[in-house]
């Protein structure tokens, strides 16, 4: 198939579907409308099923019920929806159901405003519902990689049985760039025999995320400990871009990221070795890039679109060894490459 | 490597006027990028796209120092002229817009797009007016890329306007030779 011009969120819908994803429930949210609105014309005509619900609590318990009958199931919000969908986020993670959630973050806290913003991190990667639990997490740059991260994700929940969500924000949702649908490589995934898909000739099947005797609950939550330490030893990923001899090493994931790499590219053309180091996963956290980077390190910078949360993720992966700074913009507010530059500068001792 | 900023009020054009550049740029394969303005800004004068075009892989699809604007109002004028890289080029519709002064280390380019575009008959194409100018003067992308390019903007039932639009670009090339 050759590239076409796509914007983020009708190349979410178009991705998902080629990944077999027949189901949608959503509400609608600025800046992802776009995603439902494809949606609702695409289903239908692979006989699949889109449903505006009643709210994003009634949505994600629909994913909930579609996801516990073995359908590739995705909903799409922006981020005051996705804190409603957190109580359903949490019981699906409970009843290890696979399916796909879509964040296209907006800025924070309360509705905030529409403007792109990552401010949803800690909420993403660190459970964001209550319990133990941990949803796989991408956030995507590109549109392409937002594609090809989808298409990917629903056999990644299906081998985990886990929740996936791809975190992008309005800027990603909004923007239109080629694309391509390439057919991923897929994973050998077990048959889905836990599902609810009528019991004849066969056991009852019960998805449930209700345990009220408490060693049974403990065993459940070791073995949800259990999947996401499997993700840690195999599911990082990371972009490094020159970091070969880097002295600064600049992290930053997403739309900043890009920003970001024409900050590194204009601070070398001032003598200043600066890199990129671009997590695509951002749980499992690439703790293991970290380890990969020169001697010739001196600080770390992050850029986020936040007040500084994905900071201390590197804070823990740095471990002390060298000053981590931080430069941030928030509530929809766009870091500029020369604000970053300037920061950057500062910290490797000014103008050379 | 161009960065542009296609500004106007909503009805102008000015977001397909972009989609274009960057469907013509796709079309070359180059890489392209494509972001509208989609916040509160929209709700007052203007509404406007970023475009880059360039052989290089593309780091910020946000511009905040464009090579090019195209300026088809004057809210969109008063905003996007100060962001100009020194250098850069302003092209503006001399039609809706009195420029009376502004910066002097750029390239000013005046179209009277709305009149021209009346000249042929369809004051809709003045957009098209100001994409023949804006290729005449930067050669960002070639007129037959943009043509083929039009035909994936345009939904078929509207190709009957291909002709039309085609005019308009050769009017505002012309008006600049």
């Amino acid at each position: 198939m050759a590239k076409q011009l796509m914007k983020g969120n009708e190349a979410i819908g178009e991705a998902a579907i080629q990944a077999g994803c027949r189901y949608f429930f959503g509400y609608p949210i600025t800046p992802q409308n776009e995603v439902p609105e494809y949606m609702s014309r695409r289903l239908p005509e692979v006989g699949g099923v889109f449903l505006q619900a009643e709210s994003e609590v009634a949505a994600i318990n629909m994913v909930y019920g579609a996801a516990g009958a073995g359908a590739r199931v995705m909903t799409s919000s922006s981020s005051p929806g996705i804190s409603l969908k957190q109580e359903g986020i949490s019981y699906i993670a409970g009843s290890e159901l696979p399916c796909v959630i879509i964040n296209i973050i907006r800025g924070g806290p309360g509705l905030g405003g529409i403007q792109p913003a990552q401010s949803d991190y800690f909420q993403a990667t660190k459970g964001g519902g209550h319990g133990d639990y941990n949803l796989f997490v991408f956030a995507p740059a590109s549109v392409q990689e937002m594609v090809d991260l989808i298409m990917e994700s629903f056999d990644i929940a299906d081998y985990y049985r886990n929740p996936v969500m791809i975190m992008g924000d309005g800027t990603l949702g909004q923007m239109m760039e080629p694309v391509e649908f390439k057919a991923i490589k897929k994973r050998d995934l077990p048959p889905k025999d836990w599902a609810t898909t009528g019991c004849v000739g066969r056991e009852h099947n019960i998805i449930n995320s209700l345990a009220l005797v408490a060693e049974n609950l403990e065993k459940h939550n070791w073995k949800l400990q259990e999947k996401y330490k499997q993700m840690k030893e195999n599911e990082q990923r990371w972009e490094l871009y020159k970091t070969e001899d880097a002295e600064l090493v600049m992290v930053a994931y997403g739309t900043t990221a890009r920003i970001v790499k024409s900050v590194v590219n204009k601070l070398r053309e001032q003598g200043i070795k600066a890199g990129l180091l671009r997590p695509i996963t951002i749980f499992p956290y690439p703790e293991k890039a970290f380890a990969l980077l020169p001697d010739s390190v001196k600080a770390f910078l992050t850029v986020e679109m936040s007040a500084g949360q994905m900071v201390q993720d590197v804070r823990l992966a740095v471990n002390g060894k060298r000053p981590v700074h931080f430069c941030g913009r928030t509530g929809g507010i766009i870091p500029t490459p020369a604000e970053i530059t300037k920061v950057a500068m500062e910290i490797m001792g000014g103008e050379r | 490597m161009a960065e542009m900023i296609f500004a106007g009020f909503g009805g102008q054009g000015v977001m397909s006027m972009g989609m274009m550049v960057a469907y013509a740029g796709m079309i070359e394969e180059k890489n392209v990028s494509w972001i509208p303005s989609y916040g509160p800004e929209m709700r007052g004068g203007t509404a406007n796209c970023a475009v880059v075009v360039t052989a290089d892989e593309i780091g910020s699809p946000i511009i905040t120092e464009p090579d090019v604007v195209v300026a088809m109002n004057l809210p969109s004028m008063t905003k996007f002229e100060p962001m100009l890289k020194p250098g850069g080029m302003l092209i503006y519709n001399s039609s809706l817009i009195d420029r009376k002064e502004g910066r002097d280390d750029i390239t000013v380019i005046a179209v009277p797009a709305n009149d021209l575009a009346s000249e042929l008959g369809n004051t809709r194409v003045a957009n098209m007016i100001v994409m023949g100018t804006l290729l005449a003067k930067t050669k960002i992308v070639g007129v037959e890329s943009i043509k083929k390019a039009l035909r994936q903007v345009l939904p078929a039932h509207r190709h009957d306007l291909l002709g039309v639009n085609e005019d308009a670009m050769k009017r505002g090339a012309e008006y600049v030779k």
